[in-house]
């Protein structure tokens, strides 16, 4: 639809403004926040996060589509909220400790809330035993973690270490990512599962869960 | 000791140190805590480190100082204890060294995103590196290395704060890039041309790269710069991109490999060759036998 394309465009140009004001209007034509949702906004960050992925773009333009992300969700959750979208489960996620950017973490956050994940989101810097202490808090069913340097992957083997120690391996499932990540890295260590992308980690934490509706 | 520059402009090839962190780790740094909280406790430890890239040969040694801005502290809630952070780093460093080698103070990225694409303002950044700078001056470093950046921006305002207080201390500057299909990109897109340039115009003394490759690709950054400017070049290189065994990160360069390559950054016009990530040592020893059988570089 057209409406939603040019959400998509401006949204991969970092027009925040103009997202949540096409976001609006898409509402207002009666749209459902969900297709607003799926087939204009994630679609837009989908294209940000193939095109950083392939070093077309660099981090600010990411940063600014993030930006207009967030503008237009504000205008959204609470539709989806009231629509009734089901919280499908508890994700604990951060970028590991000493790692100076969380913006891939941001990535899949937001893309994960917009699935309908309740998010709680720790911020970058976070130390291994952070992630452990807030997710038996919070009773999260997933651990999500980032890591754009090499020198701070260690932590994520800490994490699942500590997860193992407390007896909740396996019962709280641990997602790792970030440019450095790898899926043997991912299996070396333990964790549950890797990803490539913000689209890709919204589809492996769905498989952690049975279906909707099911 | 001459003087840092006057050496480099006589085609003089020095070796720098290697990495800091996994010394650090090795003498009993936990990963939670903060590396520069040591200068407060151990500034022992900052000296044996100092002495060991010291006897392996190298002509400029770091101070444990990377992240010692005031707004990089500040996730340890140490940004008020940053002054003697700095301070008492260089001075370990000099005590240990002695006149025997320079003097360089480490300035690492504040860890922030700066506006419009993060959420710091600019002036908060250069308040920060102020801070830092002065400290640095104050105890009497002989060269200040700003490394590790990824964003020209902020290096920039950590290089106007160092000339505005470290008045007539040299000052390098190392970016750290990625290896893509298009070429060379720090994370934020800048191009090793466009850093070349806005760096020389800024005032920097000797420019370069650090961490982010293994040395083969820093020949490539390095002849890349070479295009792009006249001043002194600076190679400080990780012993390769790291690999896993054993759920740990190993990296794959040798001593051996590396000094066999230093050959090549000295032919691609590089002044200083040190280490990065990685690199111990064993590394800088290799590094410093292999120049020096170039005595026509030593002038």
């Amino acid at each position: 639809m057209e409406l939603l394309n040019q959400i998509s465009e401006n949204l991969q140009n970092g027009f925040d403004e103009k997202v949540a004001a096409l976001t609006k209007e898409a509402v207002e034509k009666q749209i459902q926040p969900e297709e607003i949702l799926n087939n204009g906004l994630v679609a837009g960050m989908n294209i940000i996060g193939r095109k950083f992925k392939n070093h077309e773009i660099f981090l600010p333009d990411v940063l600014l589509a993030a930006r207009a992300m967030n503008c237009a969700m504000e205008v959204l959750k609470p539709l989806l909220i009231k629509e009734g979208i089901p919280i499908r489960g508890k994700v604990v996620i951060g970028s590991v400790k000493d790692d100076l950017h969380d913006i891939g973490k941001n990535l899949v956050a937001i893309l994960l809330e917009g699935a309908g994940f309740e998010i709680i989101d720790l911020g970058n810097d976070v130390p291994a035993d952070k992630f452990i202490r807030v997710a038996r808090e919070e009773n999260a069913d997933v651990i999500g973690m980032s890591a754009l340097l090499t020198t701070t992957m260690p932590v994520m083997k800490k994490v699942v270490d500590l997860v193992k120690d407390e007896g909740l391996y396996g019962k709280i499932k641990i997602i790792v990512g970030g440019a450095p990540v790898s899926k043997e890295y991912a299996l070396e260590i333990g964790a549950d599962a890797y990803s490539f992308d913000g689209a890709n980690a919204v589809e492996t934490v769905e498989s952690f869960f049975p279906k909707r509706g099911s | 000791m001459n003087k840092l520059l006057d050496r480099l402009h006589n085609g003089e090839i020095l070796v720098a140190d290697g990495a800091m962190g996994t010394m650090l780790f090795e003498r009993g740094l936990e990963s939670s805590e903060c590396p520069e909280a040591f200068n407060l406790t151990r500034l022992d430890i900052l000296e044996d480190i100092a002495r060991l890239y010291l006897e392996a040969g190298a002509d400029i040694i770091q101070t444990n100082t990377f992240g010692g801005s005031p707004l990089k502290l500040a996730s340890y809630s140490l940004e008020d204890e940053a002054s003697r952070i700095n301070r008492d780093a260089v001075s370990a460093v000099k005590r240990a060294v002695s006149g025997r080698a320079y003097v360089s103070a480490s300035c690492g990225p504040c860890g922030k995103i700066l506006k419009p694409y993060g959420d710091t303002d600019p002036e908060a950044v250069y308040e920060s590196f102020e801070i830092q700078m002065q400290a640095f001056a104050e105890a009497g470093c002989d060269v200040i290395c700003i490394e590790t950046m990824m964003d020209l921006r902020e290096l920039l305002l950590a290089l106007e704060a160092a000339k505005k207080m470290a008045p007539g201390i040299p000052v390098m500057t190392t970016m750290t890039y990625d290896a893509t299909p298009q070429g060379f990109f720090t994370i934020m897109g800048d191009t090793i041309e466009k850093a070349a340039r806005a760096l020389e115009e800024a005032g920097a003394d000797v420019i370069g790269s650090n961490c982010g490759n293994g040395i083969e690709d820093m020949i490539r950054i390095a002849l890349e710069y070479r295009k792009h400017t006249s001043l002194p070049l600076i190679i400080q290189s990780n012993a390769g991109l790291p690999l896993i065994e054993n759920g740990e990160l190993v990296y794959p360069e040798t001593p051996e490999f590396m000094a066999s390559m230093a050959k090549e950054l000295v032919d691609a016009g590089v002044s200083i060759i040190g280490g990065c990530c990685g690199t111990g040592p064993e590394h800088i020893r290799a590094i410093r036998n292999s120049i020096s059988v170039f005595p026509e570089h030593h002038k």
